[in-house]
C-alpha cells in the first residue's frame, strides 16, 4: 500500500542527476494508516463469532454480502459505465447452482460455492455479447429483462422446487465441510456453527473482493477501463481494447456475485425463484448503498452499507414506508451531493483511505 | 380456429404494448433518457384513474380528461425540478434518479391503495363482444386496444412531422445546441416531451385497466413489456414500435397457448431473439 511510483524521464537523454524525477502518486500518509487500521479490522472482525451473538453474526453477514455485492456494482456501473439493473440474476444463479450442486449432484455445499460463480460466469459470457449490443441506457433495461427470463426458466425446474421453491434440511447441510471443526472450536449448535462458518466465507470474500477491485483500479487495466467509460473512441486511438476489457469485467463481476449468491442461500437454507432474482433485495438495496456512499469509491460503499444497515434496523418494520424514504433519500443525494456522504466528506477533508486518483507531483 | 383465436388475441394484446411503449420512446428519441419508472408511472394513472371514477364519481371520458391533464403536469414539473438536473453526458445520474423515483412511486401505490388487484370498471363494455367472422368474435375492449394505439401513433406522427412544436422536438433531439440558436427553449421541449410521455401512458393505463386487473407491484413488468416492444420494433420509429408491441403480443399468445407458465417467458426470449439476428430491431428507422 505504499507510494506507487513511476519514474518518467524529463527528456530521451539521460536527465541530470540533480533535477528532480515527476512521480505519480496514488498513496497518502493516511492511506497508510488506513490500511495499518483495516487489518486490524479484518483481524477483529475474524475474531468476533467468540464472543458476539448469533443475531449479530446474522446481522454481519447481511452488511458484509451487501457490501461485496455494492463493491461490485460500483466497479462495474460506476467505473465501467455498465449499469446493470439485472444483477439479482448472478444472485439467483449462483443460489440456484449452490442449491442443484447439493440437491441433484450431492456436492459439499463449500465446495459449490465456485463453482456457483463459474456458473453464473458461464452465463453471464453466453449474455453479455448480447446485452453489449444494447447502448448505455437501453443496456440497463436489457440486463433487467434477462435476468426476468433467467427466473422463469428457474421457476420451471420442478426439481428445484419449481415456482414456489424449496428449502435444503439441516441434515443434509450437517456433514458440511469446517461444520464440525467450528462447533468443536466454538462450542456450538450445527444451525449457530453454519451461521459462523458463512460469516467468515462472507468476510473473506468482501476482503478479497474489495481488495481486488482495489489492486484493479490501481493497476493500467483500472485506468484502461475508466478510459473507455469516459470516451471509448480516445480510449480505443491509445490502444484500449474497450470492448474486451468491459466483458472480461462483466465476466468476473458476475462469477463474484454469483458466489455472493450461494453464500446468502446456503446460510437461508431455503430458495424460491421471487426471492433469488428479486431486484429490489440484490440490486436496488445495492445501487441505494452505492448512491448514498459515494459511486466510483471504494470508501463510499463501506459507508453506505452501514447507513443500509441503520435505516433496516429502524425503519424495516415500516415495509412500504421504508422502501419510500429509502428511495427519496436516494433521489435527493442524487440531485444535491451526487458524490454522496462519503465523496462530499472526502473532497471536504481530503481523506483518501483507498486512493485511486492519481496524482503528479515532484519527488 | 383456436390457432387463429390465438393470433387475434396477440395481435389485440400488442396493442396494449406498443400503447406502454409510446410514452419510453418518445423521451427516449427527443432527450436521450431512458425512464425507469416508466411502468410505475402508467400504474400511478391507472390507479388516479380509479380514484376518479370511484371516489370522484366521474365518467370514463372526464375522469381521463383529469387525469390526463395531471400527468402532464406532473411530467412536466418532474422534468424541470428533478430530471433537468441529472441530464448529461453521464448516463448513470439520470437512471439511478428514475429507478428511485420507480421504488417510490411502487411503494407509495403500495401505502396508499394496498395491495389488492384492482380494475377499472365500465359497465357492460369491458364484457361485451364484436363479432368480425362467423366463429371468430374478439372483445370490444381489446379491439379498442387496438385502435387506440394505432390512433395514438398517428397522432404522435402527426404532431411530430406537421406542428411547430413536433419540429422543435426533432431539432432539439438532432442537436439542443443548435436548435436553442434557432430560438426553440430546450428546458420548455423537455418538460412538454415528458408530460407527453405521461399523457400517453394515460390512455395506456386506461386500456390496460379495463382489459386486465392490476397491483401495485406490476410496474417494473410495463417498463420490460415497454421496452422490448421498442428494441423489437427498431429505434426511432414510432410505426415500429406499434409493430414492435404486436410481436411481443404474439409471441406471448403464442407461449402461452403452449403452456400458460411459458407466456411472459416466450416473450422475454423472442425479444433476446431478435436482439440476436436483428440488434437494430425488425423495422428500424431509414435514416441511421
Amino acid at each position: 500500500m505504499s507510494v506507487e511510483s513511476i519514474r518518467i524521464p524529463a527528456s530521451r537523454e539521460e536527465r541530470p542527476a540533480d533535477l528532480p524525477a515527476w512521480q505519480i502518486r496514488v498513496g497518502t500518509r493516511l492511506s497508510r494508516v488506513a490500511a495499518v487500521a483495516g487489518i486490524m479490522l479484518v483481524v477483529a472482525l475474524a475474531a468476533l463469532p467468540a464472543i458476539a451473538s448469533r443475531n449479530l453474526i446474522q446481522d454481519l453477514i447481511f452488511v458484509l454480502t451487501m457490501l461485496t455485492l455494492a463493491q461490485l456494482w460500483n466497479v462495474l456501473a460506476g467505473w465501467g459505465g455498465l449499469v446493470s439493473v439485472g444483477q439479482q440474476a448472478f444472485v439467483g444463479l449462483g443460489a440456484y447452482a449452490l442449491f442443484a450442486g447439493i440437491v441433484m449432484a450431492g456436492l459439499d455445499p463449500v465446495a459449490a460455492i465456485p463453482l456457483a460463480g463459474l456458473f453464473a460466469a458461464l452465463i453471464a459470457a453466453m449474455l453479455g455479447p448480447l446485452l453489449f449490443r444494447l447502448e448505455g441506457p437501453y443496456f440497463a433495461i436489457g440486463s433487467w429483462v434477462a435476468a426476468e427470463a433467467l427466473r422463469l426458466i428457474c421457476a420451471q425446474f420442478k426439481s428445484l422446487g419449481g415456482g414456489t421453491g424449496m428449502s435444503i434440511s439441516p441434515g443434509e447441510l450437517s456433514q458440511m465441510f469446517g461444520l464440525k471443526a467450528v462447533q468443536a472450536l466454538l462450542g456450538l449448535r450445527p444451525a449457530a456453527a453454519r451461521d459462523v462458518l458463512v460469516y467468515w466465507l462472507a468476510l473473506l470474500l468482501a476482503v478479497l473482493v474489495t481488495l481486488g477491485i482495489y489492486g484493479f483500479m490501481r493497476s493500467r487495466h483500472g485506468l484502461a477501463l475508466a478510459a473507455s467509460r469516459d470516451n471509448a473512441a480516445a480510449a480505443r486511438s491509445v490502444g484500449v481494447r474497450t470492448a474486451r476489457i468491459r466483458h472480461v469485467l462483466w465476466i468476473a463481476v458476475a462469477f463474484a456475485t454469483g458466489m455472493v449468491g450461494a453464500l446468502v442461500y446456503l446460510q437461508k437454507a431455503r430458495i424460491s425463484p421471487d426471492a433469488a432474482f428479486s431486484v429490489t433485495d440484490w440490486t436496488a438495496y445495492v445501487i441505494f448503498i452505492v448512491v448514498i456512499g459515494g459511486v466510483r469509491t471504494i470508501e463510499g460503499p463501506m459507508v453506505g452499507v452501514l447507513l443500509l444497515w441503520g435505516l433496516v434496523t429502524y425503519l424495516a418494520q415500516h415495509g412500504s414506508l421504508y422502501l419510500v424514504v429509502l428511495g427519496t433519500l436516494a433521489i435527493l443525494i442524487m440531485l444535491f451531493m451526487p458524490k454522496g456522504v462519503w465523496g462530499a466528506a472526502a473532497r471536504r477533508w481530503q481523506l483518501q483511505l483507498f486512493p485511486t486518483q492519481r496524482w503528479l507531483g515532484r519527488s | 380456429m383456436s390457432g387463429f383465436d390465438t393470433i387475434v388475441e396477440g395481435v389485440l394484446l400488442g396493442g396494449v404494448y406498443a400503447l406502454f411503449a409510446l410514452g419510453l420512446s418518445l423521451i427516449f428519441g427527443i432527450m436521450r433518457l431512458v425512464n425507469l419508472a416508466h411502468g410505475d408511472l402508467i400504474l400511478l394513472a391507472a390507479y388516479l384513474m380509479l380514484s376518479a371514477t370511484t371516489a370522484l364519481g366521474l365518467p370514463l371520458a372526464a375522469a381521463s380528461l383529469l387525469v390526463v391533464v395531471t400527468m402532464f403536469a406532473l411530467g412536466f414539473v418532474l422534468q424541470r425540478l428533478v430530471l433537468e438536473r441529472v441530464l448529461g453526458d453521464d448516463i448513470l445520474p439520470p437512471l439511478l434518479v428514475t429507478f428511485g423515483l420507480s421504488i417510490v412511486i411502487q411503494n407509495g401505490l403500495l401505502l396508499g391503495y394496498g395491495a389488492d388487484s384492482r380494475r377499472l370498471q365500465v359497465g357492460s363494455f369491458e364484457s361485451s363482444s364484436v363479432t368480425l367472422a362467423p366463429g371468430l368474435s374478439v372483445g370490444l375492449a381489446p379491439l379498442t386496444a387496438l385502435v387506440t394505439a394505432i390512433a395514438a401513433v398517428a397522432l404522435l406522427q402527426l404532431i411530430f412531422y406537421r406542428t411547430s412544436l413536433g419540429r422543435a422536438f426533432r431539432a432539439t433531439a438532432d442537436n439542443p445546441a443548435i436548435a436553442q440558436l434557432m430560438g426553440v427553449n430546450e428546458r420548455n421541449v423537455y418538460a412538454i416531451a415528458v408530460g407527453l410521455s405521461l399523457a400517453v401512458s394515460v390512455i395506456a393505463a386506461v386500456v390496460f385497466g379495463i382489459r386486465a386487473s392490476f397491483d401495485p407491484s406490476i410496474g417494473p413488468a410495463r417498463l420490460l413489456y415497454a421496452f422490448e416492444a421498442v428494441i423489437i420494433g427498431g429505434l426511432g420509429s414510432l410505426w415500429g414500435t406499434l409493430a414492435g408491441g404486436i410481436v411481443l403480443g404474439l409471441a406471448q399468445a403464442i407461449g402461452g397457448r403452449i403452456n400458460p407458465e411459458w407466456q411472459i417467458l416466450a416473450g422475454h426470449l423472442t425479444f433476446l431473439a431478435v436482439l440476436m439476428v436483428r440488434p437494430r430491431g425488425l423495422f428500424p428507422a431509414r435514416r441511421a
